[in-house]
């Protein structure tokens, strides 16, 4: 295709001069300023990602030293004696965070289902999103002090079942909000669809809409688990740590966490080496997990769906 | 098949009806014309009920689990101001600016642990927010975009990391780190202005406020993110065009456009910072006194409240702590309302992880 030519204008038909010197100065000015900001956001970010790097870099130069079997296989061994693990902690840790779940994702999952199927555009429905928002921002130790009050205190006790509550209730927002975030974005048709069929409410949530959302809604409880697996504050009142094996809920039970911190602010040089090896295998299991998250939520049926 | 044609047929009329959906036995059944359209389909639905019951209270199971979350609230407030019934009765108001606290004698002030909270808080704000805003407009603004990703993704790991691991690696490195190199170092070339007196242990409000500027950075730089990529391109396309370079295309187009929304997200920085507990409370020295050296230990409301609880003999000691507890609760709520609304008036309506 052959286009007429354009003609070139010599010089611009413009009323300023932009060859006068106060233009020039302004310009390079203006050039230097740019670059000195690009700059600026550039060293943020590195400075950002330097504290990163030295916390990952500390955790494996000094945990992996101290990981071994007996970490996963043994109990803490008394101060002065060699050798013991996190094993109780590690099972206590895993026990707070079912119980959690058991209780906190139903709830949670729930309450989004509310919010996005049931009281779209009411005042009732902003209010529990608002609430939800607010109460994610509650500090744990608050969290922790008032179950401390509800439960532990009538129980006269410590228990696995008190902290289990305690996470469970943390989990709650994050669950609604990233449940409701994905329910929105299913597309009206396939509920339409289900609907036309003569298919009840209830079922066309269940099925439809809770289906086709399932992989955005695996990884908000992910998250929430993420979250409230590293939790140490709340537990310190609640499940309040324990050194030898322990299944039952009614009783004090350890987790990785509180032992962690425990060990961290001991004196002793071994149960340091314990507690940097703790935290490693905390924050692998964390990260292992958000990472899977990610690349499934990004993989999920959703992907520009809505 | 439609129903006006099939009302008009007689029983055993020529027209054959169509085996799969009018068998004999149901035109037998339904005999009456012009009654009952007899279609398998709706004889289908009437015999399994209409499900107006299990609609019903399926919605309610919802509504009830979506009112828990105002439940549990109201839950934490009312125990929290039952339980420290007895602190506020013998303290009043006097008790948050009251600096003793001696729980041998049994007499307690909340104001050095308000001044630590206070502190480290804004200290770290001012820490974090510079570089946070860095970070977003980097990610947003100027990165490459296949950069883009693997940035948010690693300051949303710093997001992930466990806050007593945060902890631990403050004591073990950051102390240390202040107490031999930092600490001196600012101590020769800002000695003068009187914040760094004092003997350095490594341990104070300097270093809490370290730790928790690098815990609520990746708030602060995602949420900024998320509303600068909520401003429309017709701004910044709009200010490039008339000739901006770069920088002034973000500070116009982008900064002064999403203002309340990062005002917004500073302010959820400082609810986090307010109420972390565990990094703090391993860093900060534990000590309640109120000195203008930053080198100082310090004590939170949040640390004194994880140090002291399971410790706490007595009543009104028990009960102090729990009010305590109490502010902690209401300045968190109060900070991150203010935080949300100022949020959702920037963020509402855009389109959710638009990265």
């Amino acid at each position: 295709m052959s286009r007429p030519p354009i003609p070139i204008p010599t010089r611009q038909p413009s009323p300023m001069n932009f060859q006068s010197k106060t233009m020039r100065v302004n310009a390079i000015r203006r050039t230097v300023t740019n670059h000195f900001v690009s700059g600026l956001a550039v060293l943020a970010t590195v400075v950002v990602l330097v504290p990163l790097a030295a916390i990952l870099f500390y955790l494996v130069y000094k945990g992996a030293s101290s990981l071994n079997l007996a970490f996963f296989t043994r109990v803490p061994a008394p101060v002065g004696q060699e050798g013991g693990g996190m094993a109780n902690s590690i099972l206590g840790s895993g026990v707070i965070l079912f119980l959690a779940s058991l209780m906190g994702i139903p709830v949670g999952i729930s309450a989004g289902v509310y919010l996005a199927e049931f009281g779209r555009g009411k005042m009732l429905a902003n209010a529990v999103r608002f609430t939800a928002d607010v109460l994610n921002g509650v500090p744990s130790i608050v969290m922790g002090i008032a179950i401390y009050s509800l439960v532990v205190m009538p129980q006269k006790h410590f228990s696995a079942l008190a902290g289990g509550i305690v996470l469970a209730i943390m989990m709650i927002p994050t669950v609604t909000r990233t449940t409701e975030e994905m329910l929105v974005t299913v597309p009206h048709a396939v509920r339409e669809a289900a609907l036309g069929l003569g298919v009840p409410k209830w079922r066309t949530v269940l099925s439809v809409s809770l289906r086709t959302a399932s992989p955005g809604i695996i990884t908000g409880c992910m998250l929430a688990f993420a979250r409230v697996a590293g939790e140490t504050a709340p537990l310190l009142f609640t499940a309040f740590g324990n050194q030898f094996w322990s299944f039952k809920l009614n009783e004090p039970i350890a987790a990785l966490p509180l032992q962690i911190f425990v060990y961290a602010i001991s004196p002793y040089d071994e149960w340091h080496r314990l507690a940097w090896a703790g935290s490693l295998v905390l924050i692998v299991m964390i990260m292992v997990s958000v990472t899977l998250v990610r690349i499934y939520a990004n993989r999920g049926v959703l992907k520009g769906g809505s | 098949m439609p129903s006006s044609m099939t009302s008009e047929r007689e029983p055993g009329s020529p027209i054959p009806a169509p085996s799969s959906l009018a068998p004999d036995a149901f035109a037998t059944a339904n005999p009456a014309p012009g009654v009952a359209a007899p279609s398998l389909i709706r004889d289908y639905l009437n015999q399994r009920g209409s499900g107006r019951v299990a609609d019903k209270s399926f919605a309610a199971l919802m509504l009830l689990c979506a009112c828990s979350i105002f439940a549990i609230v109201a839950f934490i407030f009312w125990i929290l101001v039952v339980r420290s019934h007895l602190s506020q009765v013998e303290f009043g108001w006097k008790f948050f600016v009251r600096t003793a606290w001696d729980p041998v004698a049994g007499d307690f002030g909340a104001f050095p642990f308000i001044y630590g909270t206070l502190a480290t808080s804004l200290l770290a704000l001012l820490m974090a927010v510079p570089l946070a805003l860095g970070v977003a407009v980097f990610v947003t603004e100027l990165c490459p975009k296949p950069l883009r990703a693997p940035i948010s993704f690693l300051t949303e790991l710093l997001a992930a990391i466990p806050s007593v691991v945060y902890g631990l690696w403050g004591v073990f490195v950051l102390v240390p780190l202040m107490r031999d190199v930092i600490g001196p170092f600012l101590h020769k070339t800002l000695g003068w202005t009187g914040l760094f007196e004092g003997a350095n242990f490594g341990v104070g409000l300097l270093t809490a406020s370290i730790i928790l500027s690098i815990m609520i950075l990746p708030i602060i730089s995602s949420l900024t993110r998320d509303i600068m990529l909520a401003v429309p391109n017709s701004q910044r396309e709009g200010v490039l065009a008339l000739g901006a370079t770069r920088w002034e295309m973000i500070r116009i187009g982008v900064l002064r456009n999403s203002r309340i929304g990062i005002v917004g997200a500073i302010m959820l920085g400082l609810g986090r910072a307010l109420g972390e507990t565990m990094a703090v409370t391993m860093v900060i020295g534990n000590h309640p006194e109120i000195s203008r050296s930053l080198f100082a230990p310090g004590y939170t409301l949040a640390s004194v409240i994880a140090n002291e609880f399971t410790e706490a003999t007595g009543d009104l000691y028990l009960s102090a702590l729990i009010e305590i507890g109490l502010a902690l609760f209401l300045v968190t709520i109060v900070v991150n309302a203010i935080a949300r609304l100022m949020v959702w008036a920037v963020t509402r309506g855009a389109p959710v992880g638009a990265a």
